[in-house]
């Protein structure tokens, strides 16, 4: 077998790389080889080449949207890939279903558990198992499972029912139930989202109990500290593509996050801080828990200037989701104090905040930004449909609604068929036009946008970044989430950076400096400036 | 899209209106032709038994004012619950509301001394406002403490029946029904009138086209009716856009449960002038309605429609019972095989099935080519 052009590109890459052997495949417990995967609208994997050795636990870093779950998923026979071959100990295999994975000893573990809560782990892990007998099909499977428990160090009772585990242990009966199918090959897809930091430590020693057994991992992970911690070979991907494989002994933390984040970056000129009483939004002190209850902002204070972009950086996950959620009425805080144009807004409700002229681009587009079966009209006037010039008194203003929405579609060039038609017929990136126009059109003190360009493709990602940066020209605060560090660089003015829950450092965008910012992501505070 | 055996299923993005109505027909047609095996297992001619239905319903001025009659509970009901429906608020208690509405009527009939031109507009005035708190209860339940709400509303139907069977065994007794179980008979005051030679009250019939054509406007053009959209097909998006659930869910209820209500005014008011056993007074009506407002899929201007055919096979009962000699309770079989095919059709409004041709697989192309 000639060496491909995929091989060709993992080897090809970075400084510091491994220069992989030619191998005969057989010695690898998978090898991945030009797959390729598009969805409508986006390649999320471009010729990706991928391999792992038994023993080995190799780390797949990236950011999201990155293309590494789609890889995985392929593999798991979730999706099929457009083009490309899988090779399972050295034999060219067709993987048509989880089925098939399965019984090639591939299993997954994913990042939102598939367990049935009301069941007990016993009869979790007997679901869908081959050979079980009718009545109690549970009662085979405790032997094998205590078994398997003791071997790799997870401890979990048969008999307890899933809905009185914690998240950790929940993934453990997600493992035992892969280790009991026979896996050899076992995918953890972000397993460590969920999971304290003692858990991840628990989930790092059976890691390595199962390397030493031969078994090869892959671990899905946009953490740059657990791919030092946990992985022995690394392969980063980004935009659907491998940027390169490297071990992790020769490697350093800046290298990946320099890797994961690309290095083409337009740098930007610094704009002077805003005086007092300038500021669109002032944050003091402000702490929050997630849905858990647990805390997820903890102290943040940060302020936003007129006519500025300030850029939230860092890995989802640490709060950012709770921030927004405050800022926008939709969360209480416990503690701290907000502040928008000057007032003082602190747990205001959304529609007061709405009115207060605070435009929300909300990070789950589908589900909170627009009302799927609505027509495009009626989600155009969506959070501002109670005041004029959209109602009086309870009535709507049918005229007045018909003339803002033929300016919002012809102003911000949104294809649809009609106003009239369903908002769910309409692109991703027309979905995303369509909340603009209603949010960005009465030019907002403050706008809120959460992982604006997510999953759009290029034309559209382009046009929403054009429309922010003209919101900001105009006068608006504009606070940008983003994982996309790149996105960050090109537009913020300021950046700050957030880890489990604090603002680890801010900088100017002229000044920033992306090692630094990779390291902050990763949760190095912020060196003390050089004089 | 996904393939079983030969067919492949392609998922709809949005039906047309042309294929919810053909769904809706072939659904009401499925189900005529099973019943049609209960006919024939009667040793009925299944389609001498239908001839005979239309000629009884459809073909006369008696049938077609027959059918009329039972249609207006159906069209103030069916109006109610296709708004709740809208909020995607389950209510299944039009029955009590129905109910709660004839007893707050019988009330203020028998014992308001409320006079002439004023009575019978306080006994529907006061219908609502029973009928309202009584739906308006679940909806309290279900936003403040999150109980589920066909559970409330299912129970509390059974509530309002024991509270009407009490009142007419105990307090309400009436004194001339020899020992019977009724109230007394209404004043004259308090009795709807009909269209001549018919037991139409056509009063309550101008009620519920009106209630229909308001609750239309109500959500195309208002406020309340905008919000009560997105609360049903978004909840997210109403949390988004600062809608306040508690003022959607007890507005729609208010209103659901109001225009139940009325529907149980019109019988006692227009054809029963007395209050009296609780299967009297409805015959199922709260029920049925859920089958009226889900074929006319949630819209109050079709429930107009989809009440008179319903209106049709409460009257096609009286001739199953007359003309045929089959027991009356067809009608609940005809009921439910209409609901069980209009729900089993749902798929096909999502779906689109055709045969699968030659060589295809259930992704759109060919997966990895081997080495």
């Amino acid at each position: 077998m000639t060496v491909s052009a995929a091989d060709r590109y993992t080897r090809h890459v970075m400084g510091g790389i491994e220069r992989a052997q030619a191998a005969a495949p057989s010695s690898l417990a998978v090898l991945l080889r030009d797959i390729t995967k598009t969805f409508p609208g986006v390649l999320a994997n471009d010729r990706v080449a991928f391999e792992v050795r038994p023993g080995e636990v190799h780390a797949l870093l990236g950011e999201n949207g990155a293309g590494k779950t789609t890889l995985m998923n392929i593999l798991y026979g979730l999706y099929r890939p457009d083009s490309g071959q899988i090779f399972v100990r050295g034999e060219s295999v067709l993987i048509r279903s989880p089925r098939d994975s399965i019984a090639l000893g591939i299993g997954m573990v994913h990042q939102h558990f598939k367990l049935i809560p009301p069941h007990t782990v016993a009869e979790n892990v007997a679901l869908g198992l081959k050979g079980t007998p009718f009545w109690n099909p549970a009662r085979v499977v405790e032997r094998g499972l205590r078994e398997l428990s003791e071997r790799y160090g997870l401890p979990v009772d048969p008999a307890t029912r899933v809905w009185d585990l914690a998240a950790g242990e929940q993934q453990r009966v997600e493992i035992l139930k892969a280790l009991y199918r026979g896996a050899q090959i076992l995918v953890l897809d972000e397993p460590t989202s969920v999971l304290t930091p003692q858990e991840t430590a628990e989930l790092f020693k059976v890691l390595a109990r199962m390397k030493a057994e031969g078994q090869a991992v892959v671990l899905i992970t946009h953490k740059l500290a657990e791919v030092m911690e946990a992985a022995d070979r690394v392969t980063v991907m980004r935009r659907g593509r491998v940027v390169g494989t490297v071990r992790t002994q020769e490697t350093s933390k800046a290298e990946l996050a320099r890797m994961m984040v690309g290095r083409e970056v337009v740098f930007r000129l610094t704009k002077g801080a805003c005086a007092p009483g300038e500021e669109a939004l002032l944050v003091d002190d402000l702490w929050v828990r997630n849905d858990r209850r647990l805390p997820a902002v903890r102290g943040v204070s940060l302020k936003v200037c007129q006519a500025e972009i300030l850029g939230i950086a860092g890995v989802a996950g640490n709060g950012q989701r709770e921030l927004v959620e405050t800022l926008t009425g939709l969360r209480k805080a416990d503690r701290g104090r907000v502040e928008i144009g000057g007032r003082g807004v602190t747990n205001a409700s959304a529609r007061t905040l709405a009115s207060a002229g605070v435009a929300h681009v909300p990070e789950d587009r589908l589900r909170m930004g627009i009302v799927p079966g609505m027509s495009v009209a009626d989600n155009l006037i969506l959070r501002r449909h109670h005041r004029p010039p959209f109602s009086r008194g309870p009535l709507l203003q049918a005229g007045k609604i018909r003339e803002v929405v033929g300016q919002a579609i012809e102003g911000y060039g949104i294809v649809t068929p009609t106003p009239h038609a369903p908002a769910k017929l309409l692109s991703g990136g027309n979905i995303q036009k369509l909340i603009l126009a209603r949010e960005l059109s009465e030019g907002p003190t403050l706008i809120i946008a959460a992982h604006p360009t997510y999953g759009l493709d290029v034309g559209s990602t382009e046009q929403v970044r054009r429309f922010l940066l003209r919101c900001r020209d105009e006068g608006g605060g504009v606070l940008l989430v983003s994982e996309d560090l790149e996105e960050i660089m090109e537009l913020a003015d300021q950046i700050a950076v957030m880890f489990r829950g604090e603002i680890m450092g801010t900088v100017a965008a002229g000044e920033a400096d992306l090692e630094e910012i990779g390291l902050m992501m990763a949760g190095e505070a912020r060196r003390a400036p050089q004089p | 899209m996904k393939r079983f055996g030969p067919f492949v299923f392609e998922r709809r993005l949005a039906p047309s209106r042309t294929t919810v109505i053909g769904v809706s027909v072939a659904a009401v047609a499925l189900a005529l032709l099973v019943s049609a095996l209960i006919f024939w297992g009667y040793g009925v001619n299944p389609w001498k038994a239908y001839v005979a239905i239309a000629q009884e319903t459809l073909g006369s001025r008696h049938g077609l004012m027959e059918i009329i009659r039972r249609a207006i509970p159906l069209i103030l009901c069916g109006v109610g619950l296709a708004l709740a429906f809208r909020a995607r608020f389950w209510n299944i208690g039009a029955e009590g509301q129905v109910l709660a509405g004839a007893v707050a009527a019988s009330g203020i009939a028998l014992f308001s001394g409320i006079l002439a031109p004023w009575l019978l507009p306080a006994m529907f005035g006061g219908g609502f406002l029973a009928g309202a708190l009584w739906g308006a209860v679940p909806a309290l339940l279900r936003v403040r403490f999150a109980v589920n709400e066909v559970i409330s509303t299912l129970m509390m139907n059974y509530i309002m029946i024991y509270i009407v069977e009490w009142l007419i065994h105990g307090p309400w007794k009436g004194a001339t029904m020899r020992g019977f179980a009724y109230s007394d008979f209404f004043p004259d005051a308090a009795k709807l009138a009909l269209i001549p030679g018919t037991r139409v009250h056509w009063p309550t019939l101008v009620v519920g086209v009106a209630a229909a054509v308001v609750v239309a406007a109500l959500l195309a053009r208002t406020r309340l009716g905008y919000e009560i959209r997105v609360v049903g097909q978004s909840t997210d998006a109403a949390r988004y856009a600062g809608i306040s659930f508690f003022k959607v869910m007890v507005w729609t209820m208010l209103l659901s449960g109001g225009l139940a209500a009325l529907a149980g005014v019109g019988e006692v008011a227009g054809i029963h002038y007395r209050l009296r056993s609780p299967t009297h007074i409805s015959l199922g009506y709260g029920y049925t309605s859920i089958i009226v407002a889900w074929l006319a899929r949630g819209s109050p201007l079709a429930v107009i429609l989809t009440a008179l055919l319903f209106g049709l096979i409460f009257a096609a009962g009286d001739t199953v019972r007359v003309v045929l000699q089959m027991p009356f309770q067809i009608v609940s079989v005809l009921n439910g095989l209409i609901l069980f095919f209009l729900i089993g059709s749902e798929l096909l409004m999502q779906w689109r099935v055709r045969i699968a041709a030659k060589g295809e697989r259930w992704t759109g192309r060919a997966g990895s080519s081997g080495s």
